[in-house]
């Protein structure tokens, strides 16, 4: 590791510090209507917080970030803008944000451990590694509604058959900017900024009612 | 609302997703010290405003971020090309001159040229002497 | 055939209308049926309905002209409650549901007995062209007042006063092909793109779609045109790439083929949207369409003819005629005159002879109609006038009869001898108008075409007009032309296309004698003096206003076209502008290309302000940015500030022993004494952060930042004043250095984007070769400070960072624990006391914001908002960029010398233009405080400042009040000013005259009032 740049584990003990997600405390105001509650029909678009997930900002060339990641986390840079990369079991991403910059989402507590290993592969080359995981949160939406709950909300174009799975860009939503992928067939993934993530909630939540809109809860939301 | 091709996105965008920021190729003087009030004032404030091609810079912001170059047509607003930063125009000035003048036989209102500046890339000075006298 | 009784005009068969069901509605206070399928106008004229309106000038009465969306009568105001008044709705396209309310927008006080009708009854004398820039024009104080009432009695509609209950809504859609209209030739050009498997968008404005299909006579594969049609929608809707949107009017065509589209979603059921499966449903949404290419099937309006009093109600669009009849089963009338100068409109005499109501006459301006029409209309006994017109209606409120004669078309004269045939109903056909307005929008201007005698649009690339649309006509050409419009566009985007004519339905063959070129159709008397032949009736512009405008001098026909008012409004000349034009060709004895034509802008119909807004209003109207202590802040009661998009907590009033809430002054007041004093806590979260790292992150620091940045140290903080090249500040802020080759930036609330955008616009134009990187992390740290005498001891206990003031310096940086959180602590100070501004990752915020509070308890910790940072900062001379700063002031009139590092090696950004001439200037205007001769008063931020009080007005200005507080700690109000020359001013007195007559006065000082000496922070 470089003395040059000042590595720091800003994580806390999630036992006993409590951590409270982007979205809490939309959750508490705007409630969280469970799917299928508001109409008695079955929801056709969900939305869920993915929170405390790790959130790193990769910039420097290609050639050299993509060897690191491959040694360090299995999976390369995509090859192609606007694209996203994704591991075999689903945890670990990779996704183009421009021609020099790339975001990597991981399970939270592997973020310092796979900041601390990129730097030591990476050497003296120049590269930035910043740790954003607390400024951003990931909002999962789905349901045979969800792309016409984005067609309300970004000028994208998310036509399922033209924003394919392994797409993702950065683009507007409503007022504010979001970044938007499609990992699966079911599912997009909406990365929003920590202090707009109330708007987005809101916004999502209104959008969302003509098509019964529920939000999950995050424990039920990963055993899904 | 424009309909923007990024560069570095490689595909076309929404306006919204862009800001304009200008005229482009003005580059900033070498050293600064050297230049007499004039001259930094015109690196300053002054720029073309011109009916016809026009080069500009513009931000994807909510994209890539990166800036980027449009050369677009102030009256039709049809985007020529859009090229990287560093790069230089293909389409200029002459090019849609000689277009126009082929086409309109004689009327008058034409593309102008901007004195100077980088309004003239592309083009010799032969045909920007053409352009102008066809202009008279 | 036979009439309901409820319902005079009512066929008992015929028409796509349900008459087993009764819809009950209002109009002007009366109550009437009508069936579904109606529209408003076509269930007004099955009950008889004659006058609908009162004319904009005139105030003439007005009956229904026309069967869409070009009517210019028949516009009315809806609503049956205050809440859901929509202006401008025209009866042509509001399908009728049961219980619609709607009411004439014209006509004071109603459109029976209306104020202004003798202004109609005498004529144009009284209201020539320009009359209201003629007759109100003096005195010009009067305008105000001749406005209320021109206003009132112009009717126009109204908003509603009360809040809309209904919501709208926009979404976004991306295509290969949009095909505008849903008539013959846009059905085959949409079902050839889905064919081709491009993605289209088939819209259309109507409640059905199928345009003329859906009241033609003519057969399509040997069956009424109705099966194909059903058929072919049919087809289209099976298509997953195809969106059919009815009842969604495409109002504006912009760049680069963005099209925005209006659906009517619920319009058709009810005066508000009824709510779906308990959701709310928007009432209308606006569609903002990026397409591909478009095919505009736009179809054509027919052009009514130009006669004297055409605009007695029962004068009615031939095509109108036979819509009403053949669509809703109305007959408009009991007896008909038909005026055409067409083949085409003699189906108009066809459909209302087969309805069993009498047809008086056809008079056709050619002298040898030849068509197959004609000899259909001979054939079933209808008297043919050839070489002839209508010149005038006769008639009150409703058409009594026709004055027909021989007229010279050429010559413009009457060439013959009038007959009056009595009759209820005049039908007119000039011919037909390509309806051009989307591609005019575009910007291309209509070229006119002597084949068609209309205008035809020239479109830009990707853009492609079809069918009536670009004046094809007979309906197997127009079925064909959609195809290949369908196939070319698709083709161009790279789809494969095969186009098979056997695809297309059978027409059978119909031959249609030529047109001739008709517009006003002359009178015995000139003119000027015959009775008003209306051009335009929705601005009530007459042929005669349009050649004593030509009389005056107006040759242009934009200028026409001001001076009279012609296509204003909200009908944009649908009817009117070609006649329009025509007249003003012949006053001015040229051709119609020669005249010109108007360019149509958007919108094509109106779009009420709810779709133009969306979801975008209310508490969607912004977003609103929150830190991670929102929560805390709005249980402890704080009142906001809006600081950009954030939410600041500007102060927090608490309860008094009465348990009142502190006035804000009150609040204030504690929190400054709480911070000098005690110790205080603001939420700093929303100040800007930029990681930066790199090799040249340094290098870089210091191009950007007036001061010097080589030698700051790992561990160490520095203030940085940002300049553009201009000179002028920009923003401000520190920067710590967290290793060599990394850096952290802070900026302004309000500046941290445009500053990240700075940076990158350097990096990336100027110094690519720079290594270096920045990115934002403004929402990834929390930000609290802690300051005041007392916040050494308040922290003490909750870190593991060593706080003595010598291991832990004033602008140094440390990295440990708080409330067992890792942090980044930072000894920087904005209100010039002991401060520590604690970062800690913002999942944490609120974990450690409690836990100070919790510790702070025995050192009555007071959080403090944006007000009382402002006025300890100001106390201290602190700057805010934006506020004390306009854009204008460099680092010098700041008094910042100390912050400008000239001698530094780069020529860094602004330092060129601190030496011209205009910067040097010894009288700009300079930052100073100002202390009142009265300590109670606090000056108004913004208020001029003058050396002489006593001097003439207007008074030389010489500077303003940016800041201005009152200070507890002084006990007394205080300001920062910008004073020309006022460094060189010290100690003299300036003058503040207010808008109430009084003149404040107040002494030039410096700008720090509290520690002028900075050692508080240091302690």
């Amino acid at each position: 590791m470089s003395n040059t740049v000042h590595v720091y584990d800003a994580r806390a003990d999630h036992a006993t510090v409590t951590a409270e997600s982007p979205l809490a405390y939309s959750f508490q105001r705007s409630g969280m209507p469970a799917p299928g509650e508001a109409s008695g029909e079955e929801s056709r678009a969900v939305i869920g917080e993915r929170a405390f997930l790790g959130h790193l900002i990769l910039r420097g060339g290609a050639i050299v970030l993509d060897e690191a990641l491959r040694e360090v986390l299995g999976i390369g840079l995509p090859g192609r803008p606007n694209s996203l990369t994704v591991d075999a079991d689903g945890q670990r991403s990779v996704q183009w944000l421009s021609p020099d910059e790339w975001l990597l989402i991981v399970p939270g507590d592997e973020t310092f451990g796979l900041e601390t290993r990129l730097r030591a592969h990476l050497g003296g080359s120049h590269v930035a590694i910043v740790d954003v995981s607390a400024g951003q949160t990931l909002i999962e939406l789905s349901g045979e509604a969800a792309h016409e709950v984005l067609m309300k909300s970004t000028v994208y174009d998310v036509d399922p058959h033209a924003f394919t799975v392994g797409k993702g860009v950065t683009t507007l939503f409503a007022k504010t900017s979001v970044i938007l992928r499609r990992p699966d067939e079911s599912r997009w993934e909406l990365i929003v900024r920590r202090s707009f993530a109330d708007y987005v909630y809101r916004w999502l939540l209104d959008a969302g009612a003509e098509y019964g809109i529920g939000v999950v809860r995050e424990d039920r939301h990963e055993s899904q | 609302m424009f309909h923007i091709y990024c560069p570095y996105c490689e595909e076309h965008r929404e306006e919204e997703e862009f800001h304009p920021k200008g005229q482009a190729h003005i580059a900033r003087p070498e050293d600064p010290d050297a230049c007499s009030d004039e001259a930094w004032g015109d690196y300053l404030f002054f720029r073309d405003n011109p009916r016809g091609i026009h080069h500009e810079m513009w931000l994807h912001a909510v994209g890539c971020r990166k800036f980027f170059n449009i050369t677009r047509h102030t009256v039709s607003y049809e985007i020529l090309e859009t090229y990287k930063m560093g790069e230089q125009p293909t389409v200029g000035a002459e090019h849609l001159a000689r277009e126009e003048k082929t086409a309109r036989e004689g009327k008058t209102d034409s593309v102008q040229v901007a004195e100077g500046g980088q309004q003239a890339v592309g083009a010799s000075d032969a045909a920007l002497a053409s352009v102008k006298g066809a202009q008279a | 055939m036979s009439q309901t009784a409820a319902q005079p005009n009512r066929l008992a068969q015929g028409g796509q209308v349900d008459r087993t069901q009764a819809l009950t509605f209002t109009f002007n206070g009366h109550s009437y049926t009508g069936h579904p399928g109606d529209t408003l106008a076509s269930a007004l004229l099955a009950n008889g309905v004659d006058l609908v309106n009162r004319s904009f000038k005139y105030s003439r009465p007005r009956g229904i002209v026309a069967a869409g969306a070009e009517e210019p009568n028949a516009v009315v105001q809806l609503g049956a409650t205050e809440a859901t008044q929509v202006p401008n709705v025209r009866a042509t396209q509001q399908a009728l549901y049961d219980g619609l309310v709607a009411s004439s927008t014209n006509g004071w006080p109603d459109v029976q007995r209306d104020i202004m009708r003798w202004v109609g009854k005498l004529g144009s004398p009284f209201m020539p062209p320009g009359f209201y820039y003629k007759t109100f024009m003096a005195p010009a104080s009067m305008w105000m007042t001749y406005e209320k009432y021109i206003r009132k009695t112009a009717g126009l509609g109204r908003s509603p006063t009360q809040p809309d209950p209904d919501i709208y809504d926009h979404m976004h859609r991306h295509c290969d092909l949009l095909v505008v209209g849903a008539g013959p030739a846009g059905l085959s050009a949409a079902l050839t793109a889905a064919r081709a498997g491009a993605r289209v968008i088939l819209c259309d404005e109507q409640e059905t779609m199928g345009g003329s299909l859906l009241d033609t006579r003519e057969t399509l594969d040997d069956r009424p045109a109705a099966h194909w049609l059903q058929a072919t929608l049919a087809a289209l809707a099976e298509y997953d790439n195809v969106t059919l949107l009815p009842r969604t009017t495409a109002h504006g065509y912009h760049d680069h083929h963005f099209v925005t589209l209006h659906e009517r979603r619920t319009e058709h059921l009810g005066d508000s949207a009824p709510s779906r499966a308990g959701h709310r449903q928007s009432r209308s949404r606006l569609h903002r369409v990026r397409a591909g290419q478009v095919v505009l099937a736009t179809g054509a309006h027919e052009r009514p003819l130009v006669y004297a009093n055409n605009d007695v109600p029962g004068n009615l669009l031939a095509g109108a005629v036979s819509t009403y009849i053949r669509r809703y089963g109305v007959v408009p009338g009991r007896k008909l005159v038909l005026s055409t100068s067409n083949d085409h409109a003699y189906r108009a005499a066809l459909d209302w002879q087969e309805a069993g109501r009498e047809v008086a006459a056809i008079v056709d301006a050619r002298t040898a109609p030849e068509g197959d029409l004609v000899a259909q209309a001979k054939a079933a006994g209808i008297r043919v006038i050839t070489g002839s017109a209508v010149i005038e209606a006769k008639g009150a409120q409703r058409v009594s009869s026709a004055r027909v004669a021989a007229i010279d078309v050429d010559a413009f004269t009457v060439t013959g001898k009038v007959e009056t045939l009595e009759c209820d109903t005049i039908a007119s056909s000039g011919g037909y108008s390509p309806v051009i307005h989307l591609a005019s929008h575009t910007g291309a201007r209509p070229v006119w075409s002597d084949d068609i005698i209309g205008f035809v649009p020239t479109t830009v690339a990707g853009v492609t007009a079809a069918g009536g649309a670009h004046g094809v006509y007979p309906l197997g050409e127009v079925l064909a032309d959609g195809v290949e419009a369908g196939a070319n566009a698709v083709t161009a985007l790279g789809f494969a296309t095969t186009v098979n004519d056997a695809d297309l339905p059978r027409v059978a063959p119909r031959h249609e004698g030529p047109a001739c070129a008709l517009f006003q159709v002359p009178h015995e008397k000139a003119t000027l003096r015959a009775p008003k032949q209306f051009v335009d009736l929705q601005n009530d512009v007459t042929a005669a206003a349009i050649e004593v405008a030509t009389l005056e001098g107006f040759e242009s026909i934009e200028h026409v076209k001001r001076y009279t008012a012609m296509g204003f409004g909200t009908d944009q000349g649908k009817l009117g502008n070609i006649n329009g034009m025509a007249v003003a060709a012949r006053c001015l004895g040229q051709s119609i290309p020669e005249t010109g034509t108007t360019v149509f802008r958007p919108n094509y119909t109106p779009v009420t302000f709810g779709a133009v807004v969306g979801r975008h209003c209310r508490e969607l109207f912004d977003p609103e940015r929150y830190t991670p202590m929102q929560a805390w802040h709005v249980a402890q009661g704080a009142e906001f500030e809006d600081v950009g998009q954030w939410k600041r907590p500007w102060y927090y009033p608490r309860k008094r022993a009465g348990g009142e809430l502190e006035t804000m002054a009150e609040a204030v007041a504690r929190e400054c004494r709480a911070v000098r004093e005690g110790v205080g806590i603001l939420d700093a979260s929303t100040l800007g952060k930029i990681d930066i790292q790199g090799p040249d992150a340094r290098e870089f620091l210091g191009r950007i930042y007036t001061n010097k940045w080589q030698k700051l140290a790992p561990g160490r903080v520095r203030y940085g004043l940002m300049c553009g090249d201009d000179g002028m500040v920009m923003d401000d802020g520190t920067t710590s250095c967290l290793a060599e080759n990394h850096f952290l930036m802070t900026t302004t609330t309000g500046n941290a984007a445009p500053v990240l955008e700075w940076l990158e616009l350097w990096h990336q134009t100027e110094w690519p070769e720079l290594d270096v990187y920045f990115t934002s992390v403004t929402d990834h740290w929390a930000t609290m400070t802690v300051t005041g005498p007392e916040a050494r001891k308040l922290l003490t206990d909750m870190t593991d960072i060593d706080l003595d003031r010598e291991a832990f310096k004033f602008m140094d940086w440390r990295e440990g624990h708080v409330a067992g959180v890792p942090a980044r602590v930072f000894r920087i100070s904005f209100t010039g006391e002991l401060a520590f501004e604690i970062n800690v990752q913002a999942h944490y915020a609120m974990h450690v914001w409690e836990a100070l509070f919790e510790r702070g308890k025995h050192f009555d910790l007071t959080p403090y908002g944006t007000e009382t940072m402002h006025v300890l900062r100001a106390e201290k001379g602190f700057i805010i960029v934006g506020q004390d700063t306009d854009g204008s002031v460099t680092p010098e009139d700041l008094g910042m010398h100390w912050a400008i590092g000239y001698d530094k090696p780069f020529p860094w950004i602004g330092k060129r233009a601190l030496t011209r001439s205009d910067t040097r200037r010894e009288n700009r205007k300079q930052l100073v405080g100002l202390r009142p001769k009265d300590p109670s008063v606090v000056l108004e931020e913004g208020a001029q400042i003058v050396f002489d009080p006593n001097h003439a007005i207007p008074m030389p200005m010489v500077g303003h009040v940016t800041s201005s507080y009152y200070s507890p700690t002084l006990e007394s109000g205080f300001a920062l000013a910008v004073v020309k020359g006022g460094h060189q001013r010290m100690g003299e007195s300036v003058y503040l005259p207010m808008a109430d007559g009084r003149i404040h006065e107040a002494d030039i000082v410096g700008t720090q009032f509290v520690d002028p000496q900075g050692e508080r922070q240091h302690v």
